[in-house]
């Protein structure tokens, strides 16, 4: 499924809780060009509703959100 | 041309007018640009316990996550989580060293608002954090540091602790200050807090 969204920076940010998921992908963003997306997996359960917060008043765009058993992956385009 | 000549009004009259409009309109923006606020969140630490000092710099950090600048306040009991371990300073009256005794030297001798059971439950708190990867308050603000978070500390309480500004932590962007700098930060700020 994943492979369909050209991925140009992984980020593991299992095990990390509120805030440094937030925190690492927004410094993680601008070490990617804008359009160029970042793969973030996070455990955090909290992310579910932190990730799509954060890219709509950072003025990012989440492409798509996968989770399988903990691991929630979130394909995060660089817009701004 | 043809477009422009038939916007440019002909008689003076009207052109006048139309200057008049224009001074009003940059007078009212003017008026709108001082009331709109800055993407910030001002805090004021008033707390000096470690669940709410620590609830504060997860609210900073995660500020300037979302793209907002962070500034934060420390009066009061928030004061001496500020201070030094390692720093000692001299020349104090019997008061300001009884308080300086007394009040935690620190981030590591802060210790939680409830069940803190003589230091029994403050330390649980702090294995479990360890355990469940929840960064420490000395970890919060190394990252708040490194994230331009902007740390602010009353004068006024120092004074009246009587901490010197030796004894404070280094920490880039400290600056000491009064009501009034907090008052024009939380001025322009869009959140505002008091913890």
């Amino acid at each position: 499924m994943s492979d369909e969204i050209k991925v140009d920076k992984v980020m593991d940010l299992k095990g990390l809780p509120c805030p440094m998921p937030v925190v690492k992908v927004s410094k993680g963003i601008k070490e990617v060009e804008i359009g160029q997306v970042i793969e973030a997996h996070s455990t955090d359960p909290g992310s579910l509703t932190d990730f799509p917060a954060w890219a709509r008043t950072s003025g990012n765009e989440i492409l798509k959100t996968e989770q399988d058993d903990k691991v929630i992956k979130f394909f995060i385009k660089r817009q701004a | 041309m043809q477009q422009a000549e038939n916007i440019i009004p002909q008689n003076d009259v009207s052109l006048q007018q139309i200057e008049e409009q224009l001074a009003a309109l940059k007078t009212r923006i003017d008026v709108l640009d001082k009331k709109a606020t800055d993407p910030k969140v001002s805090m004021i630490v008033f707390s000096g316990d470690l669940d709410k000092v620590l609830a504060s710099f997860v609210i900073a950090t995660g500020s300037v996550a979302m793209g907002m600048e962070a500034v934060m306040f420390f009066t009061f009991w928030g004061t001496p989580v500020l201070r030094d371990k390692k720093k000692s300073v001299g020349g104090k009256d019997t008061m300001s060293k009884m308080f300086g005794t007394m009040l935690p030297k620190g981030t590591s001798e802060v210790k939680l608002s409830k069940m803190n059971m003589g230091g029994m439950g403050t330390a649980m708190m702090k294995s479990l954090m360890k355990k469940k990867n929840v960064a420490s308050l000395e970890q919060m603000l190394e990252m708040a540091e490194e994230l331009g978070v902007k740390i602010y500390v009353c004068e006024m309480s120092m004074d009246l602790m009587g901490f010197k500004r030796e004894e404070m932590i280094d920490y880039d962007g400290l600056t000491f200050c009064g009501v009034a700098k907090f008052l024009e930060e939380a001025g322009n700020s869009r959140i505002q807090l008091f913890i």
